[in-house]
This record gives C-alpha cells, sequence and structure tokens, in this order.
C-alpha cells in the first residue's frame, strides 16, 4: 500500500497525524517505522534531557526521544503515552507523543510556511502549516528535530 | 603441510574450474579475445606460482600450455578443437598434479614429456596428431614413465604393489630427463599398473586414489566464505543468544512450564551453534606467526647473529579480528626481540650463553584470554641507556630516576620515540614502535606487560580477550538504574560494611577504602552518572540507608564535626565497590548492587549519544531491557575526583612514572586535634618551637606569644584544641618576610623526605589535600587557611608597610591582581597558591603551557604569568616564545620559576621574554619578584600611553 502512494501521488503524500500537547503533527507515512504504546524505557544518565532513554525494539536498540521536552512543553501526568519508531541515518528513534490519529493525504500546495511569529522552538523543527477543516497542522520536520537533539548532547 | 601449499591449492583449484568453463567456451567462440586474455593470465598465475613454490612439474605444464596459449591470442594459431583438447587435457594433468599435492603436500612422481611435447608441437602449428588418443587420457590419471623405469619396477621381487617409493625415487633419478624423450603419445600401461597397485601399499600414500576424488576432497576440507557472511552470521546468532537468554529468564520465573524441555533442547543448540559460529571466526595464531621465521632468518644474516625461533601453541584459535589486530605488533616485538635482544655471537660467548640466541613465542588460552609470551636470552633490557635516553629525551630528571625502580624505567620503551638502539638497522631502531604496540593492544581491550633482566632476557606478556563480539560484563546498580561494566577491567568486588575493615572512609568528602593497606580512591557511580540519590532511590525505598547514614554516623572515626557530615554528604554504608583498573590506575566505583556477570554483545550508541564519553556501548539484556555499558576509561578520565596527581600520571603515562609526582619534597608531619597525621612542606616552616603556656598572652580575640622581641600571633590547629595553661607545646613557626605565625600543634612527628601526590583533594578549610606519606593518609595542610585567620588588622597596627602595600592596595582597588601560575607538578601549584593567594593575588593555576595558551586564545587576562621551565610537552622558554610573539598576552609580565636558576638559565629566560628568574623553593624572592614586575610593567604602561598623547 505505501508503494502505491509514493508511485501514484507525486504531489500527494500521506501523513500520519499525532498529537502533542493538542496540536496536531503530521509525519510522512513513509518515515514511519512502528507505532508503540508505552514501552519500559531504560534512562541514559547525562544524555541531553530530550533523550528519554533507550528501549528494546524486537531486538533493536531504539533511543526515545520526549517530544514534548523537545517542544518546551509540560510533561504530562498520569496518561499514557504512545510513540512512533522513525528511522534516520540508519539508527532507529522512538518519538514519544501523546497520541496517534489517522492518515492524511495532503498535496504539497496545501502546506504553507510558518508563521513568522511561530516561537524558534517550534520553528525548528516545522516544515510548514497546513489548514485543516477545523484545525491546524504542524508539519513535522523529523530529521531536523533529530539533529537539534544531537547537537545539542556534544 | 606448508601453509602457503594450502593457500595455493585453495586458489588453483577454483582458478582451474573456471578455466574448464572458459576454455570450452573458447572452443564455441574461438575470436574471443577477452576470454582467450583471461585464459592466458589464470594459466600463466598457476605457472608463476607453481614456480615460486619450486613445483617443477606443474610449471612445466603450465608453461607450455601457455605458449600454445599465447599463440591462440596473438593470433597465430586458430583455435581448433583439437588444440582445445590439447589445452583441457593439460589442465587435466595440472589438476591431478594439484590433486596429489593437496594430498601428500608434494608433487607425484610421473613425467608429462608427452604432454609437453604435443603442446609444443601444437605450438609450433603442428597437429597434435592424437586428438583423440587425448581425449581419452585426459580422464584418466596421467601416469607417463619410460619404460625402462617402468621395467624396474616390475623386476623388483615384490608384487606390484608393494613397490617403495624410495625404488620409484631411485628409479627416476636413474632416468634420464624428460627432454631425452622422444614424444610418448600414449600412456604407459605398466606404469599405469604400478600406480593401481600402489594405491593398494599403505607406505607410499602419495599415489593412492585418483585425482578426481582429490579434488573433492579438498573442495570439502576448505570453503572460501566471504567475511561479511560470517560477520552477519556472528551478529544474528548474537541475536538469537541473546532471545534465548530472555527465553530462559522467563523460564526461571515460570518453573513448571511445558515449555521447560524444550528451551532447554533450545537452549543447548543455541550454545552449539553459537560455539560453531564463533568457530568460523577462529583462526589459529600460527597465522599470524607464519612471516616470522623468515624475518627472523633475515634478521640473523643481516645482523650476523645466530637466533632460534620456537613457536609453541601455534593452534590457539582466537578470533579473526583480534588476529587482524595484533599480527603487525606481534611481528614488531619478535622483530625487536631479535634485533635488541639477541646479542651477537662473540658477545654471546663471552658472555658464558650458547652461541644461538633464542626467542620463544608462546600462544596458550588462560581463562577466557589469550596470553601470547615473547621471551628471548639475549641481553634484556639495557637499563643505563634507557636511563641516559629518558635524560636526553626530558622524559624524567635524573632524581626521578633514581627513586624508580628497574621495571618502571623499563616501562618508558612504550613510550613514543623511545628506542636504545644505537643504530637504526633497517629492521627497528626508530623509536615508533613499542607505543604503537601498546597502543593496538590496548585498543583490543588487551594489555601488555614487560620483564626484563639485564644480561639474562626479556619477556613480553600479552594478554587479549578471546574476541571482541561478546563480552563478558558485570551487571550493577546505581540509583535505581542498571549498567554493565566489562569484566576485563574489574579487578575484584569488595562488599561494603558500616563497621570494620569494609568500612568506607571519608577524608573530608573523599570517599576512600583500605585496600590491603592502599587506600583507593572511590567514585560513586550515582554521583558522576547525576542520578541524584533523592530521584531515585526513593523509589526503591533505599533512601533509608542514607538516613541512617547521616544519623548514626559513628563520629569517633571521622575526624570532622557532625555538622560537616550532616551538610554535605551522605555517608555510603551499604553497596559494593568495584574494583577497577585503568592502565596503571586504581579505583573502586561504588554501586548499590551487584548482579551476575552476563555475556553481552557490544552494540554502538546511538549517533546522538556518542558525546557520552562514560558509557563504550549499549546492549540488551537477557530479560529484554536495554542496558548501558560503562566504559572505565571514560571514567577515569571525566571524573574529576581522581587526584590532579594521579589524573596527571595517567594523562602523562598510564604506568604511572610521571615526572612531577617523583619529586622528593621534604614534609614536616605533626599531629593536632585527632590522632591522623598532617603534614605541612618543610620549606615553608621557618622555626620549630616549644612555647611555653604561661607566656601565652590574649590580645583583641588573638593569642599571642613574646618571640624574639615582637609579638608573634598563635594560631591553634583546631579551633576546638584544647589549650592549657602549664607545660609547653610545639609550634611550627610560619615566617613571611618580617612577620611570623606560630600554629600550635599536639606533637611533631618527624620530618621526612618523600613524593608526595595528593591523591584526595578536599575542600575542607585548612586542608589540601590527602597523600599517603610513611604508608599513613595523611592530610597535607594548606597554610593559606591559617595565615588567613589572623586578622590583617593586626599586621597594620605591628606595621608591616611591605604587607599592607600589598594587601591593601589591592582591596582597596577592590580587584585583586590576577596571577596565572603554569606548573605542571600539581605539588607546586597547590604550595604556591596557597602563598600567592596570602600575598593578595588571585590565583589561576594550569598544569601545562598549552592550556594556557588555549586561555590566551579565549581573551582571558593576567597581570603577571608565573611559568615552570621543566615541564613536559612545551617548556617554559618555549610558552614565553609563544606568549611574546603575537598573543595579547604579549606585555603581561613573566616570571620563570624553576629549580635550577643556573646564571645561563637566567640569560636564557630573559631572552625568550621573561621579565625575572626565581628559583622555585625561594619565596621571598618570589614575591618581590612579582610586586616588582607587576609594578615595572604597570609603569612601563602609563609611560607607553603618556608617552604618544
Amino acid at each position: 500500500m505505501k508503494a502505491d502512494t509514493t508511485l501514484n501521488a507525486s504531489a500527494a503524500r500521506e501523513y500520519l497525524t499525532i498529537v502533542v500537547d493538542d496540536q496536531k503533527f503530521g509525519i510522512p507515512v513513509l518515515q514511519i517505522q512502528d507505532v508503540l504504546r508505552e514501552q519500559k524505557v531504560t534512562r541514559i544518565p547525562l544524555a541531553s534531557p530530550e533523550v528519554a532513554g533507550s528501549l528494546n525494539l524486537r531486538g533493536r536498540i531504539v533511543t526515545a526521544i520526549d517530544v514534548r521536552r523537545r517542544l518546551g512543553v509540560q510533561p504530562r501526568k498520569g496518561a499514557r503515552n504512545m510513540s512512533v519508531v522513525v528511522e534516520y541515518n540508519q539508527e532507529l528513534y522512538s518519538l514519544i507523543i501523546d497520541r496517534v490519529g489517522d492518515v492524511l493525504k495532503l498535496d504539497e500546495g496545501q502546506v504553507e510556511k510558518n508563521p513568522g511569529t511561530l516561537e524558534a522552538k517550534w520553528r525548528d523543527i516545522s516544515n510548514g502549516v497546513c489548514q485543516l477543516e477545523d484545525e491546524l497542522l504542524v508539519i513535522m520536520d523529523v530529521p531536523r528535530l533529530l539533529d537539534s537533539i544531537v547537537a545539542h548532547s556534544k | 603441510m606448508d601453509d602457503l601449499i594450502v593457500e595455493f591449492l585453495t586458489e588453483t583449484n577454483e582458478s582451474l574450474d573456471e578455466l574448464d568453463l572458459d576454455i570450452v567456451n573458447l572452443e564455441q567462440n574461438p575470436n574471443d579475445k577477452a576470454l582467450l586474455g583471461k585464459i592466458f593470465r589464470l594459466m600463466h598465475t598457476i605457472k608463476g606460482t607453481c614456480g615460486f613454490l619450486g613445483l617443477p612439474r606443474l610449471e612445466k605444464t603450465a608453461h607450455h600450455a601457455e605458449n600454445v596459449l599465447g599463440r591462440f591470442r596473438d593470433g597465430d594459431l586458430d583455435v581448433t578443437p583439437e588444440y582445445v583438447t590439447l589445452i583441457l587435457e593439460s589442465i587435466d594433468r595440472i589438476k591431478y598434479i594439484v590433486g596429489q599435492l593437496g594430498e601428500t603436500g608434494s608433487e607425484p612422481e610421473g613425467d608429462d614429456a608427452d604432454l609437453i611435447a604435443r603442446l609444443d608441437a601444437a605450438y609450433e602449428g603442428k597437429s597434435t596428431g592424437n586428438a583423440v588418443d587425448s581425449s581419452r587420457e585426459s580422464s584418466a590419471p596421467p601416469a607417463q614413465a619410460e619404460p625402462k623405469k617402468a621395467q624396474e619396477t616390475e623386476k623388483s621381487d615384490r608384487p606390484p604393489g608393494e613397490v617403495s617409493l624410495e625404488e620409484l625415487e631411485a628409479a627416476f633419478m636413474a632416468a634420464p630427463g624428460p627432454e631425452g624423450f622422444a614424444p610418448a603419445p600414449a600412456p604407459a600401461p605398466v606404469k599405469a599398473a604400478a600406480q593401481k597397485g600402489n594405491g593398494k601399499a599403505p607406505d607410499s600414500p602419495s599415489e593412492d586414489s585418483p585425482a578426481p576424488e582429490q579434488d573433492g576432497k579438498l573442495a570439502t576440507q576448505t570453503l572460501r566464505v566471504n567475511v561479511d557472511v560470517l560477520e552477519n552470521l556472528m551478529t544474528m546468532v548474537s541475536e538469537l543468544v541473546l532471545t534465548r537468554n530472555q527465553l530462559l529468564q522467563i523460564l526461571r520465573t515460570n518453573a513448571e512450564s511445558e515449555f521447560t524441555t524444550p528451551l532447554q533442547r533450545l537452549n543447548h543448540v543455541v550454545s552449539d551453534l553459537q560455539e560453531g559460529v564463533m568457530k568460523t571466526r577462529m583462526q589459529p595464531i600460527g597465522n599470524a606467526w607464519q612471516k616470522l621465521p623468515r624475518i627472523i632468518r633475515d634478521l640473523s644474516m643481516e645482523l650476523g647473529k645466530k637466533i632460534n625461533l620456537e613457536m609453541r601453541g601455534k593452534d590457539t584459535e582466537l578470533d579473526r579480528q583480534v588476529l587482524e589486530m595484533i599480527k603487525d605488533p606481534l611481528t614488531h616485538m619478535v622483530r625487536n626481540s631479535g634485533d635488541h635482544g639477541i646479542e651477537k655471537p662473540a658477545d654471546r660467548v663471552a658472555a658464558g650463553k650458547p652461541e644461538t640466541g633464542r626467542i620463544l613465542l608462546e600462544a596458550f588460552h588462560e581463562g577466557g584470554h589469550i596470553i601470547i609470551k615473547i621471551s628471548d636470552d639475549g641481553k634484556g633490557l639495557p637499563l643505563d641507556k634507557i636511563k641516559t635516553k629518558i635524560l636526553s629525551n626530558k622524559l624524567a630528571t635524573a632524581e626521578e630516576l633514581e627513586s624508580m625502580t628497574a621495571q618502571q624505567i623499563q616501562q618508558f620503551i612504550f613510550k613514543a620515540g623511545f628506542s636504545t638502539a644505537e643504530k637504526v638497522t633497517s629492521v627497528s631502531g626508530r623509536g615508533v614502535g613499542m607505543d604503537v604496540v601498546r597502543t593496538n593492544i590496548e585498543k583490543i581491550g588487551g594489555s601488555v606487560e614487560l620483564n626484563s633482566i639485564e644480561g639474562k632476557g626479556s619477556t613480553f606478556t600479552i594478554k587479549i580477550p578471546l574476541t571482541l563480539a561478546i563480552v563478558s560484563a558485570l551487571i550493577v546498580e546505581s540509583g535505581g538504574e542498571r549498567f554493565a561494566i566489562p569484566q576485563l577491567s574489574v579487578r575484584e568486588l569488595v562488599m561494603i560494611s558500616s563497621q570494620g575493615d569494609n568500612r568506607i572512609e571519608y577524608v573530608h568528602n573523599a570517599p576512600v577504602f583500605r585496600l590491603r593497606e592502599r587506600l583507593l580512591p572511590l567514585i560513586s557511580l550515582s554521583d558522576i552518572l547525576g542520578l541524584s540519590k533523592n530521584e531515585f532511590t526513593l523509589k526503591d525505598g533505599q533512601e533509608t540507608s542514607r538516613l541512617e547514614g547521616v544519623e548514626d554516623g559513628d563520629q569517633a572515626d571521622q575526624p570532622f564535626t557532625s555538622d560537616e557530615k550532616k551538610g554535605q554528604k551522605s555517608l555510603i554504608r551499604r553497596g559494593y565497590i568495584v574494583v577497577t583498573q585503568v592502565g596503571s590506575l586504581e579505583f573502586g566505583i561504588i554501586v548499590d548492587k551487584v548482579f551476575d556477570t552476563e555475556e553481552i554483545v557490544v552494540k554502538p550508541v546511538s549517533k546522538m549519544l556518542q558525546g557520552l564519553s562514560l558509557f563504550s556501548g549499549n546492549t540488551i539484556l537477557g530479560d529484554g531491557s536495554v542496558i548501558m555499558i560503562l566504559d572505565p576509561n571514560g571514567i577515569a578520565e571525566t571524573t574529576g575526583s581522581l587526584s590532579a596527581a594521579e589524573g596527571e600520571q595517567q594523562a602523562g603515562s598510564e604506568h604511572g612514572i610521571m615526572a612531577d609526582s617523583n619529586k622528593k619534597t621534604s614534609l614536616l608531619l605533626f599531629r593536632a586535634a585527632d590522632r591522623s597525621p598532617k603534614a605541612v612542606p618543610l620549606a615553608l616552616v621557618a622555626r620549630l618551637e616549644n612555647v611555653q603556656l604561661n607566656r601565652i598572652e590574649h590580645s583583641s580575640g588573638q593569642m599571642m606569644v613574646q618571640y624574639r622581641n615582637t609579638l608573634m600571633p598563635l594560631v591553634p590547629y583546631d579551633s576546638s584544641m584544647e589549650i592549657g595553661s602549664e607545660g609547653e607545646k610545639p609550634v611550627l613557626v610560619f615566617a613571611e618576610k618580617n612577620r611570623s605565625l606560630g600554629l600550635v600543634v599536639d606533637e611533631i612527628v618527624d620530618i621526612t623526605e618523600q613524593h608526595i601526590d595528593i591523591q584526595i583533594s578536599a575542600s575542607k578549610p585548612g586542608v589540601l589535600g590527602s597523600a599517603i606519606i610513611n604508608g599513613k593518609a595523611t592530610d597535607v595542610i594548606d597554610l593559606a587557611h591559617f595565615l588567613g585567620k589572623i586578622d590583617k588588622n593586626w599586621f597594620k597596627d605591628h606595621g608591616d608597610e611591605d604587607f599592607i602595600s600589598t594587601v591593601d592596595a589591592e582591596t582597596s582597588k577592590s580587584r585583586k591582581r590576577s596571577v596565572l601560575l603554569v606548573d605542571d607538578s600539581p605539588f607546586f601549584r597547590n604550595m604556591l597558591t596557597p602563598l600567592l593567594s596570602v600575598a593578595g593575588y588571585d590565583v589561576t593555576t594550569l598544569d601545562s603551557p598549552i592550556q594556557a595558551l588555549k586561555l590566551c586564545e579565549d581573551g582571558v587576562h593576567f597581570d603577571v604569568i608565573i611559568s615552570d621551565i621543566e615541564m613536559p610537552e612545551m617548556d617554559g622558554f618555549e610558552f614565553a616564545k609563544r606568549v611574546r610573539e603575537d598573543s595579547h598576552w604579549q606585555n603581561i609580565p613573566m616570571v620563570a620559576l624553576s629549580s635550577h636558576a643556573t646564571p645561563q638559565d637566567v640569560d636564557r629566560g630573559r631572552k625568550v621574554g621573561f621579565n625575572d628568574y626565581v628559583a622555585k623553593f625561594d619565596k621571598d624572592m618570589l614575591l618581590n619578584s612579582l610586586s616588582e614586575t607587576v609594578a615595572n610593567a604597570r609603569l612601563e604602561q602609563k609611560a607607553s600611553k603618556a608617552g604618544p598623547s
């Protein structure tokens, strides 16, 4: 099915919607490897605060990223998190988010530039904003999100 | 069999198979130049290798076949089926010989004259005349011999099958060479029969089976597999092992499970599989030794020595990867033994040794490691030469050398740029060797030790892990998190108890442990990892241990007041000490719990985490959880709690023979307040006096005594010290210019000359740190603290102009003069810092000029720079030159500080830009010089500012 969409829709891309702090984000479906429920995470001392730890995903070690922290939002209490696993530079990262929504098909043209007033922390990881019927969808730039953390921890 | 031949066989068999196919193709496409070229090259390679290995039969056949192929290639000869058959026949012959070679290790007896003749005929463009015949031949083992020989065989008394190899050989020797024969187109049947007979003879295995079978056997014996395939397999097996471990873990919790039996079976199978796959990566160490006999032979020829290289334990197997890594170091070390170790025959005889020197190379397994020993009975390491070299390379001073053991001195050969060979030979002596050897070995988690007795010989012992892929690790817990520590660096485990021998003691805040008379510095894992107890232990219910520690800490054992204890740090009363060794540095890591050791597969950490030097990787444990693997090297480097002195030792030389820690210092040992000994550098003490207590007077809250017609303030070592009014007390008199201060102590113990090595630096006021002095942990006191206790007004009232000018002038400007002190010796830094700060300077200390230059680049400013002269990496002269050359420091006054202040030195110092040159122990001079140079510099600056305006 994935192959289908890439072949047919050159202008349209499919995005998985995720929610962090009541804000909807879109991540290109093709970047996503897995969607996980809350997992047992091993803390990594001394790592950047955004690094929640590492976990075992079917024998591969995955670095878990606390997206809330990266966006500078207060941590949630009590609620169960979910995460989406992405591959970047041959390594797996699990982005801990609040919940996962549905898959949307968006045309390139629907995505608008970031509003200039967007907070720097958000602007860094946003590839643009898309107007949905009743809300706005921020296109998440996953490589940049991860890169910014790599840089931070050094 | 010679390994080279084995390799040749494997390769040739491959080439031959290819050739078969190619030639058949050629027959179909006779004009395919590329194909022809390829066939020609293959044949040529076989010919070349045979010639090299000394296989004349093969070489000849291949040579003549190559000639014919050459004509094909040049287009002089058409590729006809007849010729192709002939070539195929040659290939079959080669195959047959190769087959025999594989079986016996030598070429079979026989003669290829007929084939060669036909090849030559073909070369000349003639018909080979027996195409049909030869094709028949090619299927049978070729066995051509001249009739005479065959007859001889028959004539012997034995039945045909019992012809001995010797007889055959003799017969061949007697026979004229092949060139003397007319082409013999058909195989001699007699010989064929003889050969068949021979096949049954047990004592002549050389021809006991036909050629095709030989090929088959060889093919099953070795199979060349791409290394990547093996690596991949290894990874998969590692994963399987991990999964197996997980299953076993689950099984342990459900004892009565129907899975028990199949799981146990799986367990065994996986273990076998792991072992099997590990074996595929294993290679005998002999592979790394192959070239050594040749190297030693060449070496002995070149140097005119007689050397016998003995190798034991060739078959000891170790991981391919490890083998690759040690190949070069080993070669280098054996070479060294031959070159430096073994003497010339005449010298050996003179020394009463056999003329022929002996190098023994041994390899064996020992507890999960491979031990490789290289020993020689040569002259051993020449201590004197090493010493000379150390001195000329300025790696240590003469006094330092004196205090070193022979073994310590020997370790210097592992330093870069060190070679004691007088002559640089073509093989060794360039001084790039042993440090590289050590680096390479340490890279794979191994270690190398050296033992040498001058005149008797040297032994190098290399210890390396069996494999790099799977390591054994100790699983520990700290702050509620689990970590793995590679077993290789773990020396032992000690359980902490709150009482008795196994308790942790504190020198101020620094935890230490007495491990068999030695003071082991301790590092709390939770501290260095920032796993604060509050955050983590609460959930484990472990906070209780911490609270207990605060509440009922036994004061009697601790020299400090309970206030300090409560205020600063909890005592560790439980847990374990993992005694860890990194190079020569030994320290203890305090952890909360110790679990099993587990075999783990080290996986690199994510790129995002590679900046964390405390971890060397991560892995998945048997229970499926991810765990971080600690890097003991990283811990040793990162933590500042390992003393400055030891840290520097480590950086300078992992064998702990760095210069500065060996500088001898006279120390005065005394006791005060508690039983533990205290020390102060004798250089700081002006006199020792016994003061009559009834003569002590009090003035504005200050104890003082009349001393040499002035009043000398007295400070008790500890404010809690009972100073009665009867009898007398020893007082250490410290003199600064013409003012003095008395420190009241309980007892003067001793004066000792020691290398002091402040192991634990303390932040307790009045103590610089602790060192082992005369076998006891001793506090080295910080004089500045006591000088500071004296009210400055007291000095003022008593009219010490100098002091006021330095102190008050600065305080009035509300800025102290800043001094940068560059000295590689932590002791001098520690001694001068209080001295300078008491004199009113704001002191910054650095241990190397390189760091200082960095500060300079960073734009930090100082009023004056004091620099040592003798320093590793960059000496003071060079430092001054750089500062003066071009930097924004070029106008900052610089004072050189050196233990030798000869006029030449002073001269040189001034030339490179030092404003003054002071001997290290002359503190008055130093202070004078400082205030003068600073003042002069200011005047100059003012003058230069005033000048242009």
